[in-house]
């Protein structure tokens, strides 16, 4: 869809054919607070009608990391670590559950908003992201308990801690790759909505979440390093407990996490006009 | 003055049977899931049967300022070309050129939430259509005395009456301020003092000097908005006129009804469909018009990839008032579950109908669970009296049928 302008008028063109990356950027801009709407209306219409509302964001991270902290403090124990095991478990769930429950709602999001696909013009990548920044709400909040833990533990900030945001940043725009890629297949095969939870479930037993790195040998740390979640879990903690970075792991995840944001980029342009006709 | 809508050879194809394909296999679903971007490619050239034009070459200009009427048979293409108007779908082939900002309303109330209040939905809905939060703000109170909705915009429209549903959710709509508006038989909601206000309000919209371009059954909806109608037939234009003269045309062509159906080539995509339904005099020949003491057969053919177990075949027989003379249903137990056609015969009886026009209506549905094909008053055939002693006095109310009631006349002592 090509836009120009002629005297005062828009002038809209709408030709078949489909390009690898016709993203206009322009059209996104003039939607921007749809991604708002949208953004609220999930996070509004999952607390509705539930007794407790956002304290139910907050019972996952917090009841999984006392878990954890149960068995690896209690029964397994792990040496390599610089701070006390619940903010170290607490830091990694925080980043995993961000990321899983985005990808899962990103990767249905297309399906479940299939009303507005099928009646309505906008530009489609919209309903990824969004579905994606919902999660952003149920994070920070889950921070502040991290930062309640830390004060507690008598873990003090470092400067590091201002860069943060990258780390975060870093793991939404994973989120929102990974998301818009099974949006995309999600669409023409429903087995995504299916297969979705399995993937995501073995990504969690090779991400260093609820294990430092360091337990693993030589040769299996490498293959973490491939994860781009590693570099994303160390590095955040990193730039939190004020410890070494350890700037190879977190250069390989900023090259996998632009990499499959190119690569989900080019998907859903490439298919994001037939979405009407296959949802 | 260049056209403010401008289509050229328009086409738009779709490929039936896309949507059927199951993966049995995960491994399958994942390897197609991959191959699909570069697979699409290769069946397009191959499969010509499954392909099915919506639309063919569709050309027309609207000027600026102009409303302009869309009018045809369900499956006329209708829907298909405001959806790649709307940008919702692109075409095969040919391009349009809009000069303006273009809203449309293929329907009201997209995006509406149930567990959101009339305020958080008028905000919600405004900007899936396209609107500002400013602008929104600026028309709210406008919005919401549109729709009479003041007492309740804190309440969630899960609790609204489906008819405040419908007026909020045209309220939004009415209220965009687009160049160009496409619209597609919305205005048939709500009651009818709701529906002349909205008339009034597409009316007011127009003489701002806006375009408009507006999808509708009601003949008479279209023949107050528009000055000029395009009429869509198989997916072509076959009209673009006056209003007036376009109505006409098409009222009196569906006038010559048909004594046979087939299912269009969009049919074979279903799971279980009528292929073709035809009335047929004693001897098999095809016939629309029968004395009333002659037999009225009806043969249906239907397809089926596979059989639905309890799926039973009705026939309504309505009358030329539309009233619902008698239903008749037949069981298809006895076929087996591999059948992949099948036809079904019902007779009716002489002296069973009384002399006027009949429709048929054709069902295939699963008792109290599910409709799998409806299709309305689709063949036609009248009855005529040939010499009853009612036929002295035409035109009184008999009834709607010869009954077989017995009559004894007996002298009391």
């Amino acid at each position: 869809m090509a836009k120009e302008i002629e005297g005062t008028a828009e002038i809209t063109r709408i030709k078949p054919g489909k390009s690898w990356l016709n993203f206009d950027l322009k059209d996104f801009w003039h939607y921007r607070e749809l991604i708002y709407f949208l953004v609220w209306r999930d996070i509004k219409v999952r607390y509705k009608q539930t007794a407790i509302g956002i304290v139910w964001a907050l019972l996952q991270p917090v009841l999984t990391t006392a878990i954890f902290t149960v068995i690896f403090t209690q029964f397994a124990r792990f040496d390599s670590l610089d701070v006390p095991y619940p903010l170290f478990a607490l830091s990694g769930l925080l980043i995993w559950i961000f990321v899983n429950s985005s990808i899962t709602m990103a990767g249905n999001s297309l399906i479940n908003n299939s009303n507005l696909v099928t009646k309505v013009y906008f530009p489609r990548l919209i309903v990824p992201i969004s579905a994606t920044l919902g999660g952003l709400v149920d994070f920070a909040f889950g921070f502040l308990i991290l930062l309640g833990l830390m004060f507690y533990y008598g873990v003090s900030l470092s400067p590091q801690i201002l860069l943060a945001p990258v780390f975060v940043g870093l793991a939404v725009l994973l989120a929102v790759s990974c998301g818009t890629f099974f949006a995309t297949l999600n669409v023409r095969f429903r087995d995504v909505k299916y297969t979705l939870p399995f993937a995501l479930q073995i990504w969690m037993f090779v991400s260093p979440i609820f294990y430092p790195s360091g337990v693993l040998s030589e040769k299996w740390r490498i293959l973490l390093t491939l994860n781009p979640l590693t570099g994303i879990l160390e590095g955040f903690r990193a730039s939190l407990f004020g410890t070494a970075f350890d700037w190879f792991s977190i250069a390989i995840s900023v090259g996998l996490t632009l990499l499959t944001a190119s690569v989900a980029l080019l998907v859903f342009t490439r298919m994001e006009d037939d979405f009407a006709d296959f949802i | 003055m260049k056209p403010i809508i401008k289509v050229e050879n328009l086409s738009k194809q779709y490929r039936l049977g896309a949507r059927k394909k199951r993966h049995s296999t995960l491994l399958d679903s994942l390897a197609a899931g991959f191959r699909a971007p570069f697979a699409n490619f290769k069946n397009r050239a191959r499969n010509d049967k499954n392909i099915f034009w919506a639309l063919k070459d569709v050309s027309f200009e609207v000027m600026s300022g102009e409303v302009v009427g869309i009018i045809g048979r369900n499956g006329a293409g209708k829907s298909t070309l405001l959806k790649i108007l709307s940008r919702i779908t692109r075409p095969t082939a040919g391009e349009i050129t809009l000069r303006g900002r273009v809203e449309s309303l293929l329907e009201v109330g997209t995006g509406f939430h149930s567990e959101l209040t009339g305020r958080e939905n008028i905000f919600l809905n405004g900007a899936i259509l396209g609107m500002r939060r400013e602008e929104i703000a600026r028309k709210f109170d406008e919005i919401v005395s549109f729709a009479e909705v003041e007492k309740f915009l804190d309440t969630p429209v899960k609790h609204y009456s489906s008819g405040m549903y419908v007026r909020l959710a045209f309220a939004v709509a009415a209220h965009l301020e687009p160049e160009i508006l496409i619209v597609d038989e919305v205005l048939a909601v709500g009651d009818i003092e709701f529906q002349n206000k909205c008339l009034g309000k597409m009316d007011e919209v127009s003489k701002s000097g806006r375009t408009i371009l507006f999808v509708s059954h009601q003949m008479g909806t279209i023949a107050q908005l528009c000055q000029r109608t395009i009429l869509l037939e198989r997916g072509a234009v076959a009209m673009n006129d006056k209003t007036s003269v376009v109505i006409e045309h098409y009222v009196n062509q569906n006038k010559t009804k048909d004594a046979f159906y087939a299912a269009n080539e969009a049919a074979a995509n279903r799971e279980m469909y009528v292929e073709s339904a035809a009335i047929l005099n004693e001897d098999g020949g095809g016939q629309s018009s029968f004395r009333h003491d002659e037999r009225v057969r009806v043969n249906i053919k239907c397809r089926t990839p596979r059989m639905f177990r309890g799926v039973e075949l009705r026939m309504v027989v309505k009358d030329g008032r539309n009233i619902t003379v008698f239903t008749a249903d037949a069981e298809l137990v006895s076929l087996r579950q591999n059948t992949e056609a099948f036809e079904v015969d019902f007779t009716i009886p002489a002296v069973t109908l009384r002399p006027n026009a009949y429709s048929l209506t054709f069902a295939l549905f699963v008792p109290h669970q599910d409709i799998i094909e409806l299709i309305e008053d689709v063949v036609h055939f009248s009855v005529f009296d040939s010499g009853t002693k009612y036929a002295q006095s035409e035109g009184l109310d008999y009834g709607l049928v010869f009954s077989p009631c017995e009559t004894s006349v007996k002298t009391i002592a």
